[in-house]
């Protein structure tokens, strides 16, 4: 494997070198060894890499402005299809921003259910992550072995919010729907099932040979460029840096269940693969716990400015009705002001920049989504590197277009 | 622990400061767009301050306020757990900043998002800023409060469609000559 970042010019002084001239070479949009619709113009020296200009956008779908003329509470499915693999994390994470802004204490139980329906996204998207990782590396079997792992997970997802991605779950002030009867003991069940499949693809992969030598030293970062360039959720992480949110600012109840932080070393492919399966086991344990914590109580606020009504209050008094009336006709009013929420997504930081002029719509909504720093970090990573290094560190960045292209 | 972020780049440049406060939680800053690469070179520098990461760059629109734009800069450190979010703010004629690409390599992707959706230009920057999302011949910049939410910009001409929620007929960007932001009427068709 071609060392990283070291100067191509200097070459054996035996070695007769022919001069050569760089090569441009189009992978993309749609290219069978990578997921996701993104062009790279890539700049080749023999087999490596001199130059990397990634082009994104085949995805943009105007999130922002589309957020900008609607009320709040319809910006919520459009939260959905940022990362459409983890929607739930986007949903939360999104009202956890508008209650920021609108100073509202979401009630205990909702953040209990909050808590869970992220940390099942996270094992999904980590799930993905990794089984598309090793497909593209040539093991399609710890592929199929993610896919059905998700899908249970999904299964149970759907049966929660009634959608398997498109989720649009929770409220402003809370979530709109408890748990379904019996719904514990089957994500129970379905976690162990999770775990059996987790527990294959880790013995098919993190020992095999092929794998090792296509991830280790390869797309290295270390800390201080890490860092610099905004990295932030596993691939920090893998370089050693002890960031997380759910633990640097705890939110919900990350405060009230024990899990720890798995964190790398080397910073390079594998690094970010092995945090992956083995957040994939905290998150287990954060779902387990809270099971055994959660108790019975409100989902949502009671305040008729932001929530809507019961609906036994809605049929018979006049107060339900006008305040089911004024919360549909001209959406949830946000005091005017500005603020920065961020939440622990599965791949880092989601971050939300939310501007409201006290109208009743979003005057600006600015998505921090965790793959844009990851993307252009991701020259840097493979600089230098042959061109096969490439996949491993465009999977292990794990750029879902929906967030990144918005 | 981010009040004494913010006192202590308030100290350190009295001048460069136009207003100081904390909303929510979230202290911030804004500063003139002059001593903005101080300000961020000190912030990236300073032992106490010590914002090495930077979270993200972002632009709102102001149309109806002089100066129009505002740019936000959202800057963390890892080693003190602390925010700080900078703003400055740019005229329409001049909508141009310092780029700050060589400080913290990370915002080179916010700037070409400045750039494409709010029409930012930055200055100094090693390579010149392209677009980030969309196609390089776009007119316009669409987040700006301006651009019709409807705009179309077709690069092939689109059919002649009965569209129930855009309004019947062709769309603005079927002829090339069109192809500037068209705003489009939402006429819902009459239904018999």
């Amino acid at each position: 494997m071609a060392k990283q970042h070291e100067n191509l010019a200097v070459a054996d002084a035996l070695e007769a070198k022919l001069p050569t001239k760089t090569m441009t070479l189009n992978m993309g949009p749609s290219h069978p060894a990578s997921h996701g619709t993104v062009r790279f113009n890539i700049e080749l020296d023999g087999e490596n890499i001199v130059k990397l200009d990634p082009e994104i956008g085949f995805l943009h779908r105007g999130f922002e402005k589309s957020c900008e003329n609607v009320s709040w509470s319809q910006c919520l499915p459009y939260t959905d299809r940022l990362n459409y693999v983890s929607a739930l994390c986007n949903n939360f994470g999104f009202l956890s921003a508008v209650e920021k802004l609108a100073q509202i204490e979401v009630p205990l139980r909702a953040q209990y259910i909050r808590t869970i329906g992220a940390e099942i996204h996270r094992i999904c998207d980590h799930l993905t992550c990794t089984g598309a990782m090793a497909m593209e590396l040539g093991g399609f079997s710890p592929f199929l072995y993610a896919i059905e792992a998700r899908d249970l997970l999904w299964d149970r997802i759907a049966e929660l919010t009634g959608a398997r991605l498109t989720t649009t779950y929770g409220r402003i002030g809370g979530v709109n729907r408890d748990l379904p009867e019996g719904w514990i003991q089957r994500v129970k069940d379905s976690l162990d099932r999770v775990a059996q499949l987790r527990d294959e693809i880790d013995v098919l992969l993190t020992h095999n040979r092929i794998f090792l030598d296509r991830t280790r030293h390869t797309g290295v970062i270390t800390k201080e460029d890490a860092v610099n360039f905004g990295f932030t959720g596993p691939c920090l992480r893998a370089t050693g840096v002890d960031y997380d949110i759910r633990k640097a600012h705890p939110y919900w109840v990350y405060d009230k269940v024990d899990f720890s932080v798995p964190l790398g070393s080397q910073g390079d492919n594998f690094d970010r693969y092995y945090v992956r399966i083995e957040e994939m086991k905290q998150s287990d344990s954060i779902i387990r716990q809270c099971f055994e914590q959660i108790e019975p109580g409100p989902i949502l606020v009671d305040d008729w400015r932001y929530a809507l009504p019961p609906k036994p209050e809605v049929y018979s008094t006049i107060e339900g009705v006008i305040g089911h009336f004024k919360l549909i006709m001209e959406g949830i009013k946000i005091p005017k002001g500005e603020c920065y929420a961020y939440t622990e997504s599965p791949n880092g930081e989601l971050g939300w920049y939310l501007v409201s002029d006290g109208s009743g719509r979003p005057y600006k909504v600015h998505c921090r989504a965790p793959g844009i720093p990851l993307m252009g970090g991701l020259e840097h990573m493979v600089k230098g590197a042959i061109l096969p290094d490439l996949i491993p560190t465009f999977d292990t960045i794990n750029m879902i277009g929906g967030e990144v292209e918005q | 622990m981010s009040e004494k972020a913010l006192q202590r780049v308030a100290e350190k440049f009295p001048e460069a400061v136009v207003h100081g406060y904390s909303q929510h939680g979230d202290e911030t800053l804004v500063i003139e767009r002059g001593s903005l690469m101080d300000v961020l070179r000190f912030c990236h520098d300073d032992a106490e301050l010590d914002l090495k990461m930077p979270a993200s760059l972002t632009c709102v629109d102001y149309i109806d306020e002089k100066p129009r734009f505002e740019l936000v800069y959202t800057l963390y450190s890892i080693t003190h757990r602390h925010r700080l979010r900078l703003k400055v703010r740019v005229t329409e004629e001049d909508p141009s900043v310092p780029s700050a690409i060589g400080l913290y390599r990370g915002l080179d992707y916010w700037e070409k998002y400045c750039w494409d959706m709010y029409g930012i230009q930055f200055t100094d920057r090693p390579v010149p800023v392209k677009r980030l999302w969309m196609y390089e011949e776009f007119e316009g910049h669409p987040l700006r409060k301006d651009y019709p939410l409807r705009g179309r910009q077709g690069l092939i001409p689109e059919r002649d469609v009965q569209d129930i929620y855009r309004g019947p007929g062709p769309g603005p960007g079927s002829v090339p000559s069109q192809r500037a932001a068209v705003a489009r009427p939402s006429q819902l068709p009459v239904v018999k």
